[in-house]
């Protein structure tokens, strides 16, 4: 299990001239307008609380006005919480005086910006030097490490153009280069890539990852895109109206959404680039292996009720499949179980995404077999499954449609 | 009958009492400031004088080819010969160290006060008015005091020409320093940067082309103020005006006129083209 790397314990930011007279009403609560038309002051968060682990992907979404910006700032306190604590490894944060909080900001936590936020005044690797050069690091060791950093992102060769020169992809390139120099443990990113086109958008998704990969930073990022939150992130935290509603793997969030919100909210979510083989495939409780032999072959069809079963060795790799017409003829004409196996099996890995293997199950006459990285057999996805994790209805009810396994318990 | 009620205030009375006062008290404190800016005009005619009459022009012509184009070069160096030959050479020299010298003071000054009010709402909410009243005050009244506290001359003239051509700078300076990105700001608040720190590396450069459309208008407005401040005993072009009003003299008086037109066309192109330089980098927003 990993460690927590940040713990926020009932965190509440309220702007307005008396914020802390507020948090009583929240907590009868009043509603976000109602207290916005008696009191004029606006819930920007309230009561959140969560857990963020060392080395995880930490995404928090949620409708524009939601409160997640409020809530990403207080992490590195530029929005100080009207109540809560917000602990660090187990320091509160909260408590910290000008100067704990200076060297907590150049030590431990970068952001990235929606907007970018470079400095216009000064070049790429100005910039990205900026936040070294308040740690009064020499300039020949800060821009070593800048350019170092400028090179991860790949904008080599740009380090003495001006912001205003280069694209948004890569003016957001600068502010991730220049966040990653200080070498902060967490990264906060505010929409990195919302003022990004989509295409530009997924290249940085899949930068970020392969960055990620590399450097094992903690990363709290924010976004309103379902597709962009659970494709990055470990872990999502969903929001509404200043508060947290969900917590949880994507995973998790797509199978038990906690309300009609959070359903409403992944409605319109492709779950096909979510959704990894294995989240839709089930394990084969019917296997048999090469020296069963024909007979058993047979019986385990026929108790399990169905019209193929895939044949493994004793390494449960997987040597192909045999159908009840096949096995009974292969009787009758006294062949062996390997005489009569069809190997023209196709075969997914267990983190493939459904997206990627929709073409696989439309021209296979088997169903999927899904083995994990040492190619051992994990488990089968009909056809039917893969397209049932399309829409989005569970994949439980299709079962009913194809008497293909029907006794069998299904892999959650 | 219509007339005003026997009421009097002597509202008059009492600022001329104030100045008074100012001059006994701070009296130190004016002898410093008319140390100083005697010494810095001085310097700087010191230096005019000294460079040779055709280095001075190849510099307002390398000015304007830097800053402009190198047509505009060409014509600020044609009008600076033309105000040779007018035989006004010496007045020029002295015009542009007064003006040098008020716009390095108002700088000086200046910034600062914008920079603090910009920070301070309060601070902001009492200079406003202030700000207001000295732009609006005809520029006259100001060489009253001026003379009372530092006598007839040029350092006068350069109190006067302050009051009157601070406010722009100070404004622009404050104006600026607000109109920062928000998001600029917090991403340098960040990475733990100290106040100053942000002031000086974040704040006052993203500010610099706003400042510097300030110094834009302050020239101008100090170079206004030249004709006026003669009043008072400024030398300089100025002067010469004043003199050819004295005498009826319409070819001094257009000379020198036209040299000050010269010269106010040169000032505004070339900080005008320094701003530029200075946005050349800049989102535009
Ligand atoms: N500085 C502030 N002063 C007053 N109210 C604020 C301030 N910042 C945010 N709010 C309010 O807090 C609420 C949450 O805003 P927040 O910016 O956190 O939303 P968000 O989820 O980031 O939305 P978006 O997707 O549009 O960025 C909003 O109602 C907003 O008006
Ligand atoms: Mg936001």
């Amino acid at each position: 299990m990993a460690k927590n790397k940040i713990k926020i314990e009932h965190v509440s930011k309220i702007f307005g001239p008396k914020p802390k007279s507020v948090i009583p009403m929240v907590r009868d609560g009043m509603s976000k307008a109602e207290i916005l038309k008696e009191t004029n002051h606006t819930v920007g968060v309230y009561d959140a609380s969560m857990e963020i682990n060392e080395g995880e992907i930490f995404v928090i979404m949620g409708l524009s006005g939601s409160g997640k910006s409020t809530l990403i700032r207080c992490f590195n306190l530029l929005n100080k919480p009207t109540d809560g604590a917000i602990k660090v490894d187990d320091e509160n944060i909260v408590k910290y005086n000008a100067s704990e909080l200076r060297k907590f900001r150049q030590d431990k936590i970068a952001m990235v910006f929606q907007h970018f936020g470079l400095f216009n005044h000064r070049t790429v690797m100005e910039n990205v030097e900026y936040g070294l050069e308040i740690k009064n690091v020499s300039k020949e060791e800060r821009q070593k490490i800048a350019q170092d950093n400028i090179e991860i992102v790949g904008l080599k060769g740009f380090e003495d153009k001006y912001p205003e020169e280069l694209s948004g992809g890569m003016q957001q390139r600068v502010g991730l280069a220049r966040a990653l120099t200080n070498d902060p443990d967490i990264l906060l990113m505010d929409e990195p890539f919302s003022a990004l086109d989509p295409l530009i958008r997924r290249d940085m998704q899949l930068e970020l990852l392969d960055i990620q990969e590399r450097l094992k930073k903690t990363i709290i990022f924010i976004t309103h895109d379902v597709n962009e939150a659970f494709k990055i992130g470990d872990r999502v935290a969903v929001m509404k109206d200043g508060k947290v509603v969900q917590v949880g793997t994507p995973e998790e969030i797509l199978e038990s959404p906690a309300n009609e919100y959070i359903t409403d909210f992944i409605a319109d979510i492709d779950r096909s680039k979510i959704l990894q083989a294995e989240n839709i495939m089930f394990k084969p409780n019917a296997l048999v292996s090469l020296k069963d032999g024909l007979k058993v072959a047979i019986k385990e069809m026929k108790e399990n009720g169905i019209s193929s079963v895939f044949v493994v060795d004793r390494g449960r790799h997987l040597k192909g499949i045999v159908t009840i017409d096949a096995a009974i003829k292969g009787v009758k004409e006294k062949k062996t179980l390997e005489d009569v196996l069809d190997t023209d099996v196709s075969v997914v890995k267990k983190e493939e995404y459904v997206n990627d293997i929709i073409p696989k199950a439309l021209e296979s006459k088997f169903p999927l077999a899904v083995v994990n990285e040492d190619n051992k057999l994990e488990g089968l996805i009909l056809r039917v499954h893969v397209l049932s994790g399309l829409v989005a209805d569970d994949v439980e009810e299709s079962r009913e449609y194809h008497g293909y396994m029907q006794n069998n318990e299904v892999n959650e | 009958m219509g007339n005003f009620p026997d009421i009097e205030f002597k509202l008059g009375d009492y600022v001329e009492d104030f100045v008074n006062f100012l001059d006994e008290v701070l009296e130190p404190l004016f002898d410093l400031i008319f140390f100083i800016s005697s010494r810095f005009i001085g310097a700087i005619s010191d230096v005019l004088t000294w460079i040779p009459w055709w280095v001075f022009i190849i510099l307002i012509f390398l000015l304007g080819w830097y800053f402009k184009s190198i047509l505009s070069g060409v014509f600020y160096a044609v009008f600076i010969f033309l105000v040779g030959t007018f035989g006004l050479w010496e007045y020029l020299m002295m015009t542009i160290s007064i003006v040098l010298t008020a716009v390095i003071i108002c700088l000086v000054i200046g910034v600062p006060i914008g920079v603090w009010m910009a920070f301070s709402k309060g601070f902001s909410s009492v200079m406003r008015p202030i700000l207001d009243a000295m732009q609006t005050m005809p520029s006259f009244v100001y060489l009253i005091p001026a003379i009372f506290f530092f006598g007839l001359g040029n350092v006068s003239a350069i109190f006067a020409t302050l009051i009157y051509a601070l406010p722009p700078v100070i404004r622009l300076t404050e104006l600026a320093i607000r109109g920062v990105d928000p998001e600029v700001i917090e991403s340098a608040q960040s990475f733990g940067s100290s106040r100053w720190q942000m002031l000086k590396k974040v704040q006052l450069p993203q500010a610099l082309p706003t400042i510097m459309a300030g110094v834009n208008q302050t020239t101008m407005m100090a170079l206004a103020m030249v004709v006026i401040a003669s009043m008072v005993g400024a030398k300089g072009l100025g002067e010469q005006v004043l003199i050819s009003i004295n005498r009826i003299d319409i070819a001094l008086g257009f000379e020198a006129g036209i040299s000050i037109v010269f010269l106010a066309i040169i000032i505004d192109r070339v900080t005008g083209g320094v701003a530029d330089k200075f946005q050349k980098h800049r989102r535009a927003k």
